[in-house]
């Protein structure tokens, strides 16, 4: 069996975002990137399978991006992916859901891959797009936004979540691509002997013009931070001094203190 | 401008935010048609023309179908765009249908722009004006972005066929897990988020909850990681309350979570992050360290 998990580096969200020099993305200066969130998820249920396959099935990563993706990479290398690819891109933020999901369907494409893992969205972009574009590219059936995965012969049954946590049980023939929600696993930390033995995985580096043909379907043209609407009280400073304010606040806006 | 309209049904009934799809099209001024899975009890209160499809033969969720199923009534009807609410059937939809008609897709519109749609991204702190080129342009909405309007009136029924089957089989639904306490009724909801840290750190926050005579609720992460019970859970995939106070705690604002707690009568957070999202709809936003403030606050309380 082969297996692709699809990752992507987003900044920690805690950052303070600020725009290029274009104004229509954030400047990177400052950031720190992680893995995003949804993907360790999709990571770690990819290992959890090969797990239950007794090791047969290889797990490939793959990545979109600039050369810091590498670090990205690694970490999923040391929760136990066997190979991966860097799609090598310094301006794959300019890419639309659409481009992506077509450079990685255009990698796909020959391999045969018998199920592929996304994340059901990326914290910076939130598209909720590539994954499911990326199945409509190669003809793959697929499940978005899964709680619940299992495998068993040729047939992945899922749990999709839906509002109100209610959830909805799929069944799908492999080859097949599902999209992992948060919740779906515990992802693992590497131990550190993974992590020395991840350096010596192979990282095979494909420049991005090699994959893609498709033009954009969406111009970014702005970006910028929300306009404040709330009348909000913002309290700083010292924390005995924010106590007394906000009991004073309580009291006089709200009947639940006496 | 035409736009077309995805419905959502669920159990044989209309979900009632498919009324918000009406909202976004009287603020773009288009002339309107909806598409629905589902059955005639599930059709809109709308004068309009609805394009029916029987989810008795196609499922309520079968997206090689459904996707087909909007596919044809783009094709009799025409519109410059296609639009879904941005929920678990309108992101698991609207893709497919924007690869079949090889349509630029804008996810999650909270606003029109000039020039454009606006779109949150970073998590809900930034926002983004994005242009589609060429069409149909297939959009979904935000949840709440766009006020629902019920047009009222009695459907013009067309009903829509496809021929084939579907990859995918749907086994049925599960309902929600409800276990603990009934946080709905709460008068007082003191919240803990992943910025408290870790699980043991979670008696400072209840015993803030006791000085307050209220209940603790908790952010999805927090229940994920096994620290509180699934119960807990304010937001779509959890409960939705409004207490007189809510108090969150080391809580980013993610629209899930806001979803079920923006009611609340008057909201206070403590967040380290002045940008933090939550900021949008707290009335008094604490910016300080959850765990040297709360044990603060709730000392003074108690005296
Ligand atoms: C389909 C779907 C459904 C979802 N349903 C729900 C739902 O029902 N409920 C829900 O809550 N989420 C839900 N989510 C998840 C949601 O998107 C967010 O991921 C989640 O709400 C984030 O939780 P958080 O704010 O606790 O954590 P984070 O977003 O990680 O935020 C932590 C916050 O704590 C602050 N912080 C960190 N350390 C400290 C400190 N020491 N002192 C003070 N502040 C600190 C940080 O600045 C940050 O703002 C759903 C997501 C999806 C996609
Ligand atoms: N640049 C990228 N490289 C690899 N995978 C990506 C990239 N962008 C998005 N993805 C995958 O697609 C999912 C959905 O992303 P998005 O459509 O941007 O919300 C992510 O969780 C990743 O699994």
């Amino acid at each position: 069996m082969k297996i692709l998990v699809c990752v992507k580096q987003v900044p920690d969200m805690e950052s303070r975002f600020r725009p290029d020099a274009a104004g229509v993305w954030y400047a990177e200066t400052d950031l720190a990137f992680r893995v995003n969130e949804y993907d360790e998820y999709a990571i770690e249920q990819a290992v959890l399978l090969k797990e239950q396959l007794g090791g047969e099935p290889e797990i490939t990563l793959l990545s979109v991006g600039p050369d810091r993706v590498v670090e990205a990479i690694k970490k999923g290398l040391a929760m136990g992916a066997d190979r991966a690819v860097h799609v090598r891109d310094p301006a794959a933020h300019l890419k639309d859901p659409f481009q992506i999901a077509s450079i990685i369907a255009a990698y796909a494409k020959g391999e045969g891959f018998d199920v592929i893992f996304t994340g059901m969205q990326s914290l910076d972009r939130g598209s909720t797009q590539v994954g499911v574009a990326v199945a409509e590219a190669l003809g793959y059936p697929c499940a978005t936004t899964v709680v619940a995965f299992e495998y068993a012969d040729g047939t992945v049954t899922v749990k999709r979540e839906l509002e109100g946590g209610v959830k909805g049980t799929v069944r799908l023939k492999t080859p097949a691509l599902v999209t992992c929600q948060l919740g779906l696993n515990q992802p693992r930390y590497p131990t550190l002997p993974n992590i020395m033995k991840a350096k010596k995985k192979e990282v095979a580096v494909i420049p991005v013009e090699q994959l893609l043909q498709e033009e954009a379907r969406l111009v970014l043209a702005q970006f910028s931070a929300p306009a404040k609407k709330g009348g909000g009280v913002v309290l700083e400073g010292e924390v005995a001094d924010q106590v007394d304010r906000l009991i004073g606040i309580l009291k006089d806006k709200t009947a639940v203190l006496r | 401008m035409k736009v077309l309209l995805v419905g959502e049904s669920r159990d044989g009934k209309l979900l009632e935010y498919s009324y918000e799809l009406f909202g976004f099209a009287s603020q773009l001024g288009a002339e309107t048609a909806m598409v629905l899975i589902g059955n005639d009890a599930a059709l809109p209160s709308y004068g309009g023309t609805v394009y029916l499809a029987d989810a008795g033969k196609y499922g309520e969720y079968n997206p090689d179908l459904h996707k087909r199923l909007v596919q044809a009534a783009v094709e009799r009807e025409k519109p410059d765009y296609v639009v879904f609410m941005h929920t678990s059937y309108g992101w698991d939809l609207a893709p497919r249908v924007a690869a079949l008609l090889k349509a630029p897709q804008v996810s999650e519109v909270v606003a029109l722009a000039e020039g454009g749609f606006e779109r949150p991204c970073c998590s809900q702190k930034m926002r983004q004006v994005v242009r589609p080129v060429g069409g149909p342009v297939v959009l979904t909405l935000q949840g709440g972005a766009f006020p629902a309007l019920v047009p009222g009136g009695a459907p013009l029924k067309q009903t829509l066929e496809v021929a084939g089957e579907g990859r995918t089989e749907f086994l049925g639904y599960e309902a929600a897990v409800r276990k603990g306490v009934d946080l709905t009724r709460a008068e007082i909801i003191v919240s803990a988020g992943r910025g408290v840290g870790k699980k043991e750190n979670l008696p400072v926050i209840a015993e803030l909850a006791k000085v307050l005579g209220g209940e603790v609720g908790a952010s999805r992460p927090v229940v994920d990681s096994g620290w509180m019970e699934a119960g807990a859970q304010v937001g779509v995939t959890g409960q939705t309350v409004s207490p007189k106070l809510y108090v969150a705690c080391g809580i980013s604002g993610a629209i899930q979570h806001l979803a079920g707690m923006k009611k609340s009568g008057f909201i206070v957070a403590i967040n380290k992050d002045k940008d933090a999202p939550i900021g949008e709809v707290a009335d008094v936003l604490v910016v300080a360290d959850v765990m040297q403030f709360v044990p603060a606050l709730t000392a003074k309380l108690a005296k």
